[in-house]
């Protein structure tokens, strides 16, 4: 009895303790560990080797930071894997927050919580070198003529429907290696994607590849911002977004981007 | 009525108030338990949304149309192909024996494999040999792929049929001085059909819902229409229409399949 007793005392200590300062105290699904989900396969440059363990890529490194900001020792992170579909389905979820370039918006947020936005990503056009010598510019009227592929589960489609308005109908796909796949292919001339994917895209998996230009984010109507998704009502939303909030100011997320996406910038913008 | 009769009528009513009856009690159990359960308001948001299911039903009716064309000119396609690989496999004669190699090999090749990944082959690797537009269309390639399997299924299929026929149809034929290539055509080949009528219109069925695999190489019919919405509205409702709309199609049809097989085995019993 006085085992259990102390035993008793020294768990509620230690909870005590360790829940001092931190907000995230017992809302995790294990207690003391925080489950961030990832993509699977992750892409770069968000993950990169698909090793999100590693710290290494833009959003392993905002995850071990984010964190970090929480309370969390970088060994108290445990990484999963999920599909955009286990993210949205109704049932129990498996991790705490879910980080693969979720793009926040309104319908989307009536299913899942969003974190407050961790990159605002600028739109970018991947073609090909065969495609700008055939005379395709980074020039709206240019852009109407291309054969379009988008990505099924990204904010791609409406940006192509309705800002850029093209003659021929779009075909969409299920992920970027079948986007990419049918530019090789010749099947598409351009696809819409968040500028570091397309740089990575064009540099390493497409051959030819080549960055037509991209969409000003301060000129769109909705910017994509990418946010932390958690399980509607998440007890966490307010410690997550604490965190991210303290992690803008003071300066940690920018660095975080300077570091990762830092060749981003010298992409010309489509007019 | 005899006595036998209304013992019968009276032992048919009975039965088919208690098929009734417990029909209605496990509809009952359905309806209400289901809804008790913790996660069902969750799972109605997620799948039954009603205004979701409103929205996305006309477009994705119009997405369906794709698929309808799509089925529409693979099925001649397939009929055209099976039925020559059938042919090629049934072949008699010593010098044709290639031939009956080939159609074997090809069966085994292209029932072997899943038609998604011949879809994905098809799809993306011929087109990646270097062909000038429009000859490398997904529609073109995707639907070589659609054709490539199911013949190789229908062709089975009739071969079935052409081994059904009892050989004294053949050997009839030929007392009456039909050679073998109009024995085939008037003689075996109308009997063989009508018999596999049924197992074709199973393939059919099923054509209709692989149909959709094409969405996986970019064409955007029913399946890939549900899939953005999905995941623009983070619901699968979207889904469950789709579901709807097939099912609207695929039940009429297997119906009718399942009445031919009834005609079929009345007529020959």
């Amino acid at each position: 009895m006085k085992n259990v007793l102390t035993a008793t005392i020294l768990v509620a200590l230690a909870s005590a303790a360790w829940a001092d300062g931190h907000c995230a105290a017992g809302k995790t699904l294990t207690d003391g560990t925080l489950t961030i989900a990832t993509g699977n396969p992750a892409y770069y440059p968000w993950v990169i080797d698909d090793a999100p363990e590693s710290g290494k890529g833009f959003e392993a490194a905002v995850a071990y930071a984010l964190a970090a900001e929480m309370g969390f020792a970088a060994d108290a992170v445990t990484w999963v894997r999920t599909s955009f579909d286990e993210a949205i389905q109704p049932g129990a979820k498996p991790f705490d927050i879910n980080m693969q370039q979720y793009s926040i918006t309104e319908e989307r947020d009536k299913v899942v919580d969003f974190s407050a936005p961790y990159y605002t990503a600028p739109q970018a056009v991947l073609t090909t070198q065969a495609v700008i010598d055939g005379g395709a510019t980074g020039t709206m009227d240019s852009l109407k003529g291309l054969k379009w592929g988008v990505v099924a589960s990204a904010t791609a489609l409406p940006v192509v429907m309705e800002q850029i308005e093209p003659d021929q109908s779009p075909l969409v796909y299920d992920d970027n290696a079948n986007v990419t796949a049918a530019i090789q292919a010749g099947q598409i001339d351009a696809a819409l994607f968040d500028l570091p994917t397309a740089l990575y895209l064009s540099a390493v998996v497409v051959d030819g590849g080549a960055i037509l230009g991209q969409f000003d984010p301060a000129a769109a109507e909705n910017p994509d911002q990418f946010g932390a998704l958690m399980p509607e009502g998440s007890a966490l939303k307010a410690c997550v977004d604490a965190a991210l909030t303290a992690m803008t100011e003071n300066g940690t997320l920018a660095q975080i981007e300077a570091q990762w996406l830092q060749e981003a910038t010298g992409v010309p913008l489509i007019k | 009525m005899t006595r036998r009769a209304a013992y019968e009528a009276r032992q048919r009513r009975r039965a088919n108030t208690i098929a009734g009856l417990s029909t209605l009690a496990v509809v009952a159990l359905v309806v209400v338990l289901v809804p008790l359960a913790p996660g069902w308001e969750a799972v109605q948001r997620s799948f039954f949304d009603g205004e979701t299911f409103v929205n996305t039903f006309p477009t994705l009716l119009r997405a369906f149309l794709l698929d309808v064309a799509i089925f529409a000119w693979s099925v001649p396609l397939i009929f055209a192909l099976g039925l020559a690989i059938a042919l090629a496999r049934g072949a008699q004669s010593a010098a044709l024996f290639p031939l009956r190699i080939f159609g074997a090999i090809y069966v085994d090749l292209f029932r072997g494999i899943p038609v998604v990944l011949l879809v994905y082959l098809v799809g993306f690797g011929v087109p990646g040999l270097g062909l000038p537009r429009p000859w490398n269309s997904p529609y073109i390639w995707g639907t070589v792929a659609l054709v490539l399997t199911y013949s190789a299924y229908v062709a089975e299929v009739l071969r079935s049929g052409i081994e059904s026929i009892h050989a004294s149809q053949r050997n009839a034929a030929i007392c009456l001085g039909l050679n073998s290539r109009d024995t085939m055509r008037y003689v075996i080949l109308p009997q063989a059909i009508r018999r596999v009528v049924p197992a074709n219109m199973n393939m059919l069925v099923a054509l209709q819902k692989d149909v959709a695999l094409l969405s996986f190489i970019g064409p955007v019919e029913i399946l890939r229409q549900a899939g953005i919405y999905k995941s623009l509205l983070a619901n699968f409702t979207p889904y469950v229409v789709a579901a709807v709309i097939f099912l609207c199609v695929t039940v009429p049809a297997t119906r009718y399949a399942d009445y031919l097989l009834n005609k079929d085995r009345n007529a020959r019993s």
